[in-house]
């Protein structure tokens, strides 16, 4: 066992994790316990994550371990990230009969997986990191146990999650087979032709049918057109809690997952790859984009609309530049704390025996709850691309990403796609501000939750005004 | 004399056989969970076979990672399962369509 402490931030979230799950049986269901230890849980461990920024990069536990600045920025964030999901999700989950402690230790093993899967240089790691967060997330799904859209969105969920992996292990075990290593640094280098070893041309071909069924298998967990299928289904038969949970932090894990294989590993295949990356952030874009505009029920628009997303993120590595992957890193961080401020605010409007999950329910709430409605309005608008929020930069540096590396047609789909989006975004708005309300019921926040919505929102603000210390960050993780 | 060809051939006919019985399959969510684990089973084939080949231990101890997994797999399955038949008194997978639009 070399290199342990490399793992430090990942062995105490376990370790704590272990003992929250043992505390929550001798505590009163109706206590805020479990939830005060989680949330320290987490900030210990994003303040060890945090340490890590910085550092040089570090491969330990036989090759299957690395950090480096991309791995300490991400992980930070999805700490960051995961912290806001707790805050938000805390009374949302007290109010209905869903079972809190377990709530938030699935959540926490989530977190465990996603933070393995961006530390991971081994597809053995990899594929440990992804089951850990797809297993907490099928039961995070099905938690609302008496509600049968849940139960159904659960078995929805499980069925291509598991498709998605066992395709993902079929490309792994091809990868395998034409390179003779389970390591990425060594297929790497393999491939590349910088080992002793070089590659008959029948294993070549082994390793590229291998990553036709890796790039499935990540589209699955991206949701990424067209292996998304499930992504509407799941963001509107699940809580909203768990929709927030499902939307915002696995995406910056699912995309550290993107990079480690395709460039960490696959680099020397991407013009194989980055084809079938390139119709797939096209078809993304059109698809989630065009569809969104037809729904009423807000929680599957924002699934529509992630979809839509992921097609922009895409877009920053079909390129195959340095630019490019900072630019999507970017995308994938910024995209994570807007989409958290609009479901804080869902879950904030939701009460006992009313879910806020349709556009009426909306109507009106810049008359019922002026905070509320401005902090919604800055994720919509942050998340349609209008300046000077932060999804504008967001999205000008990977369409810049994309034009510079010969891309232009991607990068023409996209802004068009982007000013179909406003509609759907701009609706929501629309509904808010000039509607009359339906629902007469006051609004209460609890305090540290209105602070929390505040930071959130003034992030999405003052990120698109300076954006230089995320994108210093990002430019360095790909140094 | 068995080569690593005819592993790869059944490992791929298994693979796809549970692929067309997920697509398929409009009866009974079990069936579904059953494919899942033919799947999971196909590729551990594959990376036997690749790992006595290559003469290299790492595809087998995946192997086991792979069937850990599995096991804890086909629990959450069962359970969600049973979560759906206390909602809905059917497993039919055709009548999974409350979620669409």
């Amino acid at each position: 066992m070399d290199n342990l402490q490399i793992a430090i931030p990942e062995i105490f979230l376990l370790s704590a994790t272990c003992a929250v799950l043992i505390i929550g049986l001798f505590v009163k269901p109706k206590s805020n316990t479990v939830y005060w230890l989680s949330q320290a849980t987490l900030v210990v461990t994003l303040i060890m994550s945090f340490a890590q920024i910085g550092d040089e990069t570090v491969t330990g536990m036989s090759g299957a371990y690395t950090i480096d600045s991309l791995s300490a920025t991400l992980k930070t964030w999805i700490l960051v990230v995961a912290i806001g999901i707790f805050l938000y999700s805390r009374d949302y989950v007290g109010e209905r009969k869903i079972q809190r402690h377990e709530y938030f230790v699935l959540c926490l093993f989530a977190v465990a997986g996603m933070m393995i899967m961006v530390s991971a240089t081994h597809m053995l790691t990899i594929y440990l990191g992804l089951e850990l967060l797809a297993l907490s997330q099928y039961a995070l799904v099905a938690l609302h146990r008496d509600n049968s859209r849940a139960a159904e969105a659960a078995m929805k969920y499980f069925v291509l999650g598991a498709l998605a992996s066992g395709m993902l292990l079929y490309g792994m075990s091809m990868i395998y087979g034409a390179t003779g290593s389970l390591d990425l640094h060594v297929i790497a280098d393999i491939l590349a032709g910088t080992s002793s070893e070089t590659l008959s041309a029948e294993r070549t071909i082994g390793a590229r049918f291998g990553l036709t069924f890796l790039i499935v298998g990540i589209a699955f967990k991206l949701g990424a057109v067209p292996f998304h299928m499930w992504v509407p289904d799941v963001y509107e038969g699940a809580p909203t809690s768990v929709t927030m949970f499902i939307s915002t932090a696995p995406k910056i894990a699912a995309f550290a997952m993107l990079i480690r294989l395709l460039v960490g590993g696959l680099e020397t295949l991407s013009a194989d790859w980055q084809q079938m990356l390139a119709i797939m952030a096209a078809l993304s874009m059109v698809v989630g984009n065009l569809i969104a505009i037809a729904q009423t029920n807000i929680k599957r628009m924002l699934a529509y609309s992630t979809i839509s997303h992921v097609g922009f993120l895409l877009m920053g590595i079909v390129g195959v530049t340095n630019d490019g992957y900072s630019a999507a890193m970017f995308y994938a961080i910024t995209y994570a704390f807007t989409t958290l401020a609009a479901f804080g605010v869902l879950l904030a409007i939701s009460r006992e025996g009313h879910e806020a999950d349709t556009l009426e329910d909306l109507a009106g709430l810049g008359k019922r709850n002026a905070f509320l409605a401005t902090i919604m309005s800055v994720s919509m608008i942050s998340l349609a691309g209008v300046p000077p929020l932060v999804g504008f930069y967001a999205k000008l540096s990977v369409l810049q990403a994309a034009v510079g590396a010969g891309f232009a047609w991607l990068a023409i789909v996209g802004v068009i796609m982007s000013v179909v989006g406003a509609f759907y975004y701009l609706r929501v708005i629309k509904f808010m501000f000039f509607d009359e309300p339906t629902d007469a019921v006051d609004i209460e926040i609890a305090g540290d939750v209105t602070a929390g919505l505040a930071v959130n929102g003034l992030a999405v603000v003052a990120l698109g005004i300076a954006p230089g210390f995320i994108m210093a960050a990002c430019i360095a993780a790909f140094a | 004399m068995i080569t690593l060809s005819h592993y790869l051939a059944l490992g791929a006919i298994l693979f796809c056989l549970s692929v067309v019985g997920i697509f398929l399959n409009r009866k009974n969510v079990i069936i579904l969970l059953m494919c899942i684990e033919l799947m999971l089973l196909s590729v551990n084939i594959n990376f036997v076979a690749f790992s006595h080949f290559l003469g290299d231990g790492a595809g087998q101890i995946f192997v086991f990672f792979i069937l850990t997994v599995a096991a804890a797999e086909a629990a959450i399955g069962l359970a969600i399962l049973v979560v759906l038949f206390r909602n809905r008194s059917t497993i039919n997978v055709a009548d999974l369509d409350a979620l669409k639009g």
